[in-house]
């Protein structure tokens, strides 16, 4: 089916509830759906997981969800940055559970649930205290960590142009968790500059296959 | 295994960075850590034709954009605007992970806390009261490349080894750092033992005495 086309931000996120697992692209600002955060953050649902690369940054985005207390628990890799203070006050209060993961693992786990795949053995965080209390297996002699998949209720995720069928190209490194955050959701909603006709763009060139595309809205670009 | 020198002055963290650049191999694909191991990018030459791997998505990172060329969307791992090179590319994240974790990077070259001499590296928390752990990509690249390099000064601020017999900081990666570059000494890690490439501003006796490992001196 076709992806639902939003006139706006605000409808985009309008079926995202109270105590969803949201998954947020972005690494740094590059990649990160920036309007719909915000619509998510007018929109009131509150008792959020969220997983992100990193925990916010500034008073911009993901760091003012996490200043009004919306998100419960984030799975990310790195929380802690120079400008990320309204993370940094939370933590220290005890008002924000944080699941810290390794940068590829996070990606894996996000690939594995939009793959089907129950969970995996990495080599990454092995003997570290990142791997403290899971699964652990000695395969040719080398050490891998159990990890299980993260699957979502909804992603939000930035991609330069979708064309009406939801396939997806995307701009640099804006790239990132995109894609795979995109199948990893029972919802992918898409911002991009601009949505085209079917047929505009080279199938050879799609990066994400519409199928995985739920909602998308247009909201213009910079360049 | 090279021949042991040594020079009268300590290395200078251009000449650490100049020597890191000069031992990587021709064509090799190569991720330069945040701090430190960045700087090696500047002594690259452009007959090595090493391609530049960033976390964040991309093959083929060319140096720090200025000016017009500086592009939200182009950044690399430290959130730092670069520019991309002719036949540069770019993936998706668990593509990005996976080269790492698959043993297509080369080299790999980090800063660190503590290295032991059986090659476990601690670059990612201090374990400190209070500290906020951050991870990032530091596990995945630490046991990812085919070679481990590490940038560090030897010693502390209050003048400990930070050349360990065992870590006592947070592990990132274990058995994983083949060979390390200081200020004052270069190090080959191979099967719990250290060999020292080379000395500069010490000997290799007053090194020896002050460090809490065997070492060997490179023939």
């Amino acid at each position: 089916m076709a992806p639902r086309i939003a006139a706006s931000a605000a409808e985009a996120v309008a079926e995202i509830r109270n105590g969803s697992t949201i998954l947020i692209g972005g690494f740094g600002n590059a990649g990160q759906p920036m309007e719909l955060i915000d619509a998510l953050m007018d929109c009131g649902a509150t008792d959020l997981t969220v997983v992100n690369n990193n925990a916010g940054q500034a008073d911009a985005g993901l760091a003012l969800l996490i200043k009004e207390r919306r998100v419960r628990k984030i799975i990310c890799s790195f929380p802690r940055q120079s400008d990320s203070w309204h993370f940094d006050t939370a933590y220290r209060a005890g008002e924000i559970e944080l699941e810290l993961v390794p940068q590829g693992n996070l990606a894996e786990r996000i690939r594995a649930a939009g793959a089907g795949i129950g969970g995996f053995f990495t080599p990454t965080g092995y003997g570290t205290l990142l791997a403290e209390g899971k699964e652990t297996r000695v395969i040719d002699g080398k050490g891998y960590v159990l990890e299980t998949p993260i699957h979502a209720d909804f992603a939000l995720i930035k991609a330069l142009h979708a064309d009406t069928l939801g396939n997806l190209v995307y701009r640099k490194t804006a790239r990132n968790f995109g894609p795979i955050m995109a199948t990893a959701a029972k919802q992918a909603i898409v911002q991009v500059d601009e949505v085209v006709p079917a047929g505009s763009i080279d199938p050879e060139v799609v990066v994400t296959p519409g199928i995985y595309v739920d909602t998308v809205v247009a909201l213009g670009g910079k360049k | 295994m090279s021949t042991f020198s040594t020079t009268e002055a300590k290395l200078t963290r251009d000449e650490m960075a100049q020597q890191v650049a000069a031992d990587i191999p021709a064509g090799a694909f190569v991720n330069l850590g945040i701090g430190q191991p960045t700087n090696v990018s500047n002594f690259l030459t452009e007959e090595q034709g090493v391609t530049l791997h960033t976390e964040n998505g991309m093959l083929g990172m060319g140096p720090v954009a200025t000016g017009e060329d500086i592009d939200e969307d182009l950044i690399n791992a430290g959130k730092i605007p670069v520019t991309e090179l002719a036949g540069a590319s770019f993936f998706h994240h668990a593509d990005s992970f996976a080269m790492m974790r698959g043993g297509h990077l080369d080299v790999c070259v980090l800063g660190a806390f503590q290295v032991s001499k059986d090659g476990d590296l601690a670059n990612w928390h201090t374990g400190a009261e209070g500290a906020i752990p951050a991870v990032g990509g530091a596990m995945d690249l630490a046991i990812g490349a085919k070679q481990t390099w590490v940038m560090m000064s030897l010693f502390t601020k209050t003048g400990e080894s930070k050349l360990v017999e065992a870590l006592s900081y947070p592990v990132t990666g274990l058995g994983c750092v083949s060979r390390i570059y200081t200020e004052v000494a270069i190090f080959e890690l191979a099967g719990g033992q250290v060999t020292v490439r080379s000395t500069h501003g010490i000997s290799f006796e007053e090194l020896a005495e002050r460090l809490p490992v065997g070492l060997v001196k490179a023939a």
